[in-house]
């Protein structure tokens, strides 16, 4: 299992040190550091082995987690373990940066205490956490045997993500289906890869301990009800989507998925992420872009791009951004563009082309000239990928919400009495056109 | 608040002002004073002169406070170990505590601190939390008690905690039986043998309901746990993995992987025929896709397993590639490991689409990819015949591109083509040696040399571009000079007429010049080959080369399935049995895949396992640097190994293609030896005489300086026989032998690397034998031993080592340690090893000694065959110190009386008794005598391989 645990700042300082296991030592502080922080080359893998102690590394702004250990532990759940970490720490003291780090060095250890014993991982759900872990520190006697029960009941529970006797005035909830499109398309348009992986967020305001059951277009559960009722499957049928994979918050019965396919769960308090999930079949692509370069001698290029959106007129995209790479021998850009503002950023070694708003069905166009300086260097330039960048208010996969049924049978509340918000919001994932 | 002013305070004295600050009154400045402290011992300065102060303040009400002082405590007590007591008090009181937060605190740092003392009071507070009635205290006293255990194993056992802990087992709390299982496990792990899990049906059941209601890290622990447990039948095995399946659409990634790993392992036992069978693979491929959206360093870890998974069932992935194509962004590990994958799944049905994306990478800007891209092109040519011709042009679009490394990596691969497809794409030669100046690196110029070698008829200058190289022959790596030697010779039988003084140049360079042995050998071999027979020289240099194999870098059959059973690990990641990088006994048990029980089993292997062929069938399309044929004839010029080469050799044939691969042939067991008798004596040691003689005279009186050579002073040896054979040793071959010269034995080994993997870290060991033979010095094996490659070594012996008498006497158990494992192989050593020199008895001792050894311990034996005069027999008999003392003719027999010892000072006498004249009628006679009569057996056995060799 985990052995130790350490923070270190941009530097290779150590701002958090615990160790576990007596087979970790504090020399093992410094191999990381040396080995992997002050290491000349760039990090080649996030497990680094040094005199048979393994290290897991992540990286968060300038701050290094490193996890430690000398024996075969479960990878996985070691990188899993970080990024909750960092999760926790975030909920609690919001950036994780130096300074925060240094201003509640306390406080993570306390944490680290709770959440991982003699190295293996604890609940670290930071809505249980937060109950008996806070900043000012609990006074033992003010506590009353039953809240302390409560504590540890959640800690350990079936539940362990939801507290008993929340109450609102206003049961409410929200639901984002937020995605990220990504493409990968060959110069002459191709779709060489093309997937949406987004993610339903659920807000939930509700009183007492809600029994929930999500339902979307999934083409599953659709087709098997269209055999019962088959004057809906003409409908319906078409508009349901084929979910390649899902995972789900550990709130959701997988062994109801499983076995009937139904979303059902009593969600955490507050916001949570209640499912992941991936498709490649029938994705809206919001946007194509096609480009054109041409190298006109040794010294000059001419790009010219084109984006064409690709959804209903009514809709309009927002913050869009193209940006199209320049070699790094690029001595002068001249640009024009029909709409929206571009620049070369020489830093950047592209020209970043942005368009607040654009509605459907709408195309535009750029195009540059770059000067190049004349180079004896052998080595073709790369041309990366032209990359964009949007936001659309639909769920390119074609993911609708269903309905979102709730019921807490001990309240008296029912389902109609829940104030229930959907949103859709599409991103450009990892974009990319290449030239 | 902020906390960060508390790193800053630096300055001197510091340790005397917190000591006052510790013992002020004030309880906030208390506070204060130990977050400092603890601020100290996170940046490494030692605060341990403020132990007593510290615990002092150990007595509060204030949670946040006594949890820095159990910080403080756990880091400190065991240099402190007589203060820590001080706190014993306090945990054993808190243990007491009416809040269950205060009460688990107290027992959790209480197993933290690793003081004996304080484990003893630890053994009742802890009896009780594990019977708590809360079960966040049950949870953390599950753990305890895996603490406990790493401290004092045998008071955890004296205490029967470890029946407590089983029983948390059936605990109503998931969160206490996640911990219960993980801290059971982790104690199971020290204790292969005992049966501490105990899972069976029942048990099982309970940890599958378990699994449903815990928090997702219990989760993990109960899979992994799963996933040692075997099934006893096919139907439990389904059973359970349709329990599991459902994990697969978890979260947290490393639930994912583990429910993976049980499936994986489950699955072996299911029936290909099953409809089951199919649904699981096809449940399997999406969420292992799904762990490529995780972050980055997940999906390294995820990327390494599914390599693992891909070798182990293709099947499950095999319309996946499109997922694994690298995006510009990715981190350089992720890029490299897609790759991998890539041309692992690369197949006819969707060539086109990876050489596309193959030619794009290599355009990239990190060198290692690029590099890797190129190869890739190259092995998906090897890999799939039909794309050959597109992998070729696309290579030689790279080739125009004159990036360095780019046409260096392309040349290489280009070279492997041509041996998977001889005689296709020669066309593009005279483009290749276009590139002949910028090639620095030796893998491409060894690559180069060998092209224009293999097809010097083709290229009009071939010999010019050869001795271009030759002129820098003595600075090129050994690897280009073994391919310069092979390609000159190549081209000299191609082309005669002109190349006969460059040839010569180059032999006399390689032979002469030159310290490296392999070089050298190689020379004289060819040099040889060249002089006595042209003709067969043409047969074995320039034969047809055997094909090589399509996949490569595939991990031994073996260690997969080992690797399987560790989804989601380190071993997994690192590609590496835990052995290798565990220390200790911890985590080295082996894990197997479950046997089969269903019946089609033939039907199934070849499928399951496509690298089920042994490895020797699969020479490495690119043999990894060093592999060269250096050992290949066994030529040794230490000590005269006399004998046949060894069969063992034959494993060595995937780097002998180098060579032009018609000397497989000669090496080969069961096919009539070309060269055989020229090579099996052993070759002189001498420079050749008459270098400049023009060949085919001079150089065949080389072969007449061979003849007495072979007797130097030392006793007979013989050949090497093969002790452990690959099979048995996960491709680690060991054959060898014993021999004593000058009073020093050694035991002569050859380990030959039959594993597709390296292997390191050599080590030696005996069993305890009947003369105390034991090594004198630790086994030396200087570089790593690359897959196909095999080291001599000489291990000198001793026979101070302990004692016990063996069954048979001359029996010796030894054990050899790699990375991979330890072996284990019994031989029999002769015991003409131990015969000392100075093993002459005085004559009238001798008589003495005789007289005195009572009769019944004289054994008779007979030696036939042996026409050997009885001055032949003394000679022989000296040289492996047996020693004549007299000799005598009764009756017109001759009787030698000898004497020889052993090292552990056993004298034996003995008296043969041989029939002058006709020999090979009548057998000699020996009669031995000798204190201790077990021996005498395994002397007759020596006399009888020293006469009859």
């Amino acid at each position: 299992m985990i052995g130790g645990l350490f923070i270190y700042n941009h530097k290779g300082e150590v701002l958090i040190s615990r160790v576990y296991r007596d087979d970790i030592g504090r020399n093992a502080v410094d191999a990381f550091r040396v080995n992997v922080i002050h290491a000349r080359q760039q990090v080649r893998s996030p497990v680094t082995n040094i005199a048979r102690t393994s290290f897991f590394h992540v990286k968060r702004s300038n701050i290094w987690l490193a996890a430690v250990t000398k024996q075969n532990v479960n990878a996985a759940m070691v990188f899993e373990f970080l990024y909750k970490m960092c999760d926790v720490m975030a909920a609690y003291f919001g950036k994780i940066s130096e300074e925060n780090i240094k201003n509640n060095f306390v406080l993570i250890y306390e944490l680290l205490d709770e959440i991982l014993d003699f190295g293996y991982p604890q609940n670290s759900e930071t809505g249980a956490l937060k109950t008996f872990i806070t900043q000012q520190g609990i006074k033992s006697q003010h506590q009353t045997k039953e809240e302390q029960s409560q504590i540890t009941s959640q800690v350990t529970g079936q539940i362990g993500w939801r507290r008993e006797g929340i109450k609102y005035r206003r049961n409410e909830l929200f639901l984002d289906v937020l995605e990220s499109v990504n493409l990968l398309m060959s110069p002459q348009g191709q779709v060489l890869s093309a997937h949406v992986s987004g993610r339903v967020v659920m807000k939930s305001y509700l009183s007492g301990m809600p029994e929930c059951k999500f339902g979307m277009n999934d083409k599953i559960v659709i087709e098997k009800q269209g055999k019962g009722a088959a004057d809906e499957t003409g409908k319906s049928g078409k508009q349901s989507i084929a979910i390649d994979d899902c995972t789900f918050h550990q709130c959701v019965r997988l062994s109801k998925f499983d076995s009937e396919r139904s979303i059902s769960f009593i969600p955490p308090d507050g916001e949570f992420e209640l499912m992941r999930y991936r498709t490649t079949k029938d994705i809206i692509l919001p946007f194509r872009v096609i480009p054109l370069v041409r190298e006109v001698g040794r010294t000059k290029l001419e790009v010219k791009v084109v984006i064409k959106s690709n959804f209903k007129p009514s809709l309009l995209a927002q913050k869009i951004e193209v940006r199209i790479p320049t070699p790094l021998n690029t001595s002068g850009v001249q640009v024009i563009c029909m709409k929206g503002k571009a620049k070369y950023k020489a830093s950047e070694n592209a020209i970043v082309w942005k368009i607040k708003r654009m509605a459907g069905m709408k195309e535009s166009q750029i195009s540059a000239e770059i000067e190049l300086l004349p180079t004896n260097d052998k080595k073709k330039w790369a041309r990366p990928p032209i990359s964009m960048n949007f936001e659309v208010p639909f769920a390119p996969s074609g993911l609708k919400v269903r309905y979102l049924k709730v019921f807490e049978p001990k309240l008296n509340y029912s389902d109609h009495d829940v104030i229930k918000w959907v949103r859709y919001i599409g991103r450009s994932g990892i974009y990319e056109t290449r030239c | 608040m902020t906390d960060s002013k508390y790193f800053t305070t630096t300055k001197k004295g510091e340790i005397f002002e917190l000591k006052a600050e510790l013992n002020s009154d004030k309880k906030e400045k208390k506070k204060e004073a130990v977050k400092k402290v603890i601020a100290s011992m996170t940046v490494g300065k030692d605060v341990s002169a403020l132990f007593p102060d510290v615990v002092n303040c150990m007595q509060t009400d204030n949670l946040e406070l006594k949890k820095l002082v159990y910080l403080y405590l756990m880091n400190y007590a065991k240099s402190q170990p007589d203060m820590a007591i001080m706190a014993v008090n306090t945990f054993v009181k808190d243990c007491e505590d009416p809040n269950p937060l205060i009460r688990a605190l107290a027992v959790r740092t209480m197993g933290c601190i690793r003081v004996d003392k304080i484990t003893e009071y630890l053994c009742e507070p802890l009896r009780k939390c594990l019977k708590d009635e809360d079960p966040y205290v049950r949870k953390t006293a599950a753990v305890c008690v895996a603490k406990l255990h790493d401290i004092n194993a045998q008071l955890v056992e004296d205490q029967g905690f470890l029946d407590t802990l089983k029983d948390l087992i059936s605990d109503s709390n998931p969160m206490v039986v996640a911990n219960a299982v993980a801290a059971l496990s982790e104690i199971a792990e020290s204790h292969p043998s005992s049966n501490l899990l105990d899972l069976n049906p029942q048990s099982i059941n309970k940890l599958l309901t378990a699994l449903n209601e815990c928090t997702e890290w219990g989760q993990i622990f109960i899979l992994d746990c799963l996933a040692n447990y075997t099934p006893k039948d096919d139907r439990e095995a389904q059973s359970i993995c349709e329990r599991v399946t459902p994990r697969l659409s978890h979260a947290n990634s490393a639930v994912v992987l583990s429910a993976v790993k049980v499936l994986m392992k489950f699955m072996e036992m299911l029936s290909k025929d099953l409809d089951y069978y199919g649904t699981l693979l096809k449940k399997l491929a999406p969420p292992l896709v799904t762990l490529l959206s995780a972050e980055p360093e997940l999906q390294y870890v995820a990327l390494r397993n599914i390599n693992l998974i891909v070798q182990k069932r293709p099947e499950i992935l095999k319309h996946e590639m499109k997922v694994f194509f690298v995006k510009y962004n990715d981190p350089i590990y992720v890029k490299l490991e897609k790759l991998d994958i890539m041309i692992r799944l690369a197949s006819q049905a969707n060539i086109a689409q990876v050489l596309a994306e193959l030619k794009e990478y290599a355009t990239e800007v990190d060198v290692d990819f690029v590099r890797k891209a190129v190869r890739a092109i190259g092995r998906c040519a090897i890999k799939v015949e039909q794309s050959a011709e597109r992998c070729v042009s696309t290579l030689l679009d790279l080739i125009q591109t004159k990036v360095n490394y780019v046409v260096q990596e392309a040349i290489v691969v280009i070279k492997d083509i041509f041996r998977k497809y001889p005689n296709k794409y020669e066309s593009v030669i005279a483009t290749l040696c276009e590139n002949l100046d910028s090639l620095d690196e030796p893998e491409a110029r060894a690559a180069m040399i060998w092209i224009v070698g293999e097809y010097a008829e083709r290229i009009d200058n071939a010999d010019e571009l050869l001795e271009s190289f030759l002129e820098g022959f003595h600075d090129e790596s050994t690897q280009v000079q073994l391919q310069l030697l092979t390609a000159i010779v190549k081209l000299f039988l191609k082309k005669p007429t002109e190349t006969q003084e460059l040839v010569q140049q180059v032999l006399s360079l390689a032979t002469q010049d030159s310290d490296n042995p392999d070089l050298r050998d190689r020379g004289y071999i060819y040099w040889r080959l060249l002089s006595t027979d042209p003709v067969a020289a043409k047969e074995v240099v320039l034969a047809e080369k055997p094909l090589i194999s399509e996949e490569t870098d595939l991990i031994e059959p073996t260690l997969l399935d080992e690797l399987i059973c560790y989804i989601g690990t380190l071993a997994s990641v690192y590609h590496k049995p835990p052995s290798a990088f565990v220390e200790g006994g911890r985590g080295v048990v082996h894990k197997s895949l479950p046997p089969r029980t269903a019946s089609n089993e033939s039907a199934e292997s070849p499928e399951a396992a496509p690298t089920g062929a042994p490895p020797v069938e699969q020479p490495d399309v690119i043999p990894p640097q060093g592999d060269l044929l250096g050992d290949l004839l066994n030529l040794d010029l230490g000590p005269p190994v006399s004998g046949p080469p060894l069969a063992a050799s034959s494993a060595q044939m995937g780097a002998v293609d180098l060579l032009g691969g018609g000397l497989d042939s000669l090496v080969r067991p069961g096919s009539p030896c070309i060269g055989g008798t020229n090579f099996t004596s052993p070759p002189a040691a001498a420079v050749p005489a008459s270098l400049g003689a023009p060949i085919g005279s001079g150089l065949s009186d080389l072969f007449d300086l061979t003849s007495g050579v072979g007797n130097l002073s030392g006793s007979y040896v013989a050949p090497k026989a093969v002790w452990l054979p690959a099979m048995k040793a996960k491709g680690l071959e060991i054959s060898g032998t014993f021999t004593r010269q000058v009073g020093s034995i050694s035991m002569d080994l050859q380990l030959t690397n039959k594993a597709l993997q390296v292997m390191t870290d050599f080590a030696i060991q005996f069993n305890r034998n009947s003369f105390g033979l034991a090594p004198a010095a630790p086994l030396q094996v200087h570089a790593p031993l690359s897959p196909n490659q095999s080291v001599e070594i000489s291990l000198p012996l001793n026979t101070v080592g302990s004692v016990m008498k063996m069954e048979p006497l001359n029996n010796l158990q030894v054990a050899v340690k790699n990375n991979i494992d330890v072996f284990y192989f019994s031989t029999l050593y002769p015991l003409h090893i131990l015969f000392v020199e100075d093993g002459k008895m005085d004559r009238q001792m001798f008589l003495a000694t005789w007289k005195d050894i009572p009769n019944e311990n004289e054994a008779q034996f007979q030696i036939r065959d042996c026409p050997l005069s009885a001055e032949a027999v003394s000679s022989k008999l000296q040289g492996s110190n047996v020693f004549t003392i007299a000799k005598r003719n009764v009756e017109g027999q001759d009787m030698l009386y000898q004497s020889l010892k052993l090292t552990n000072g056993i004298w034996v006498l003995a008296e043969l008794r041989i029939q002058p004249g006709n020999p090979s009628l009548t057998p000699l006679q020996l009669s031995l005598k000798c204190r201790a009569p077990e021996v005498s057996q395994h002397v007759y056995q020596a006399y009888e391989t020293i006469l009859k060799n």
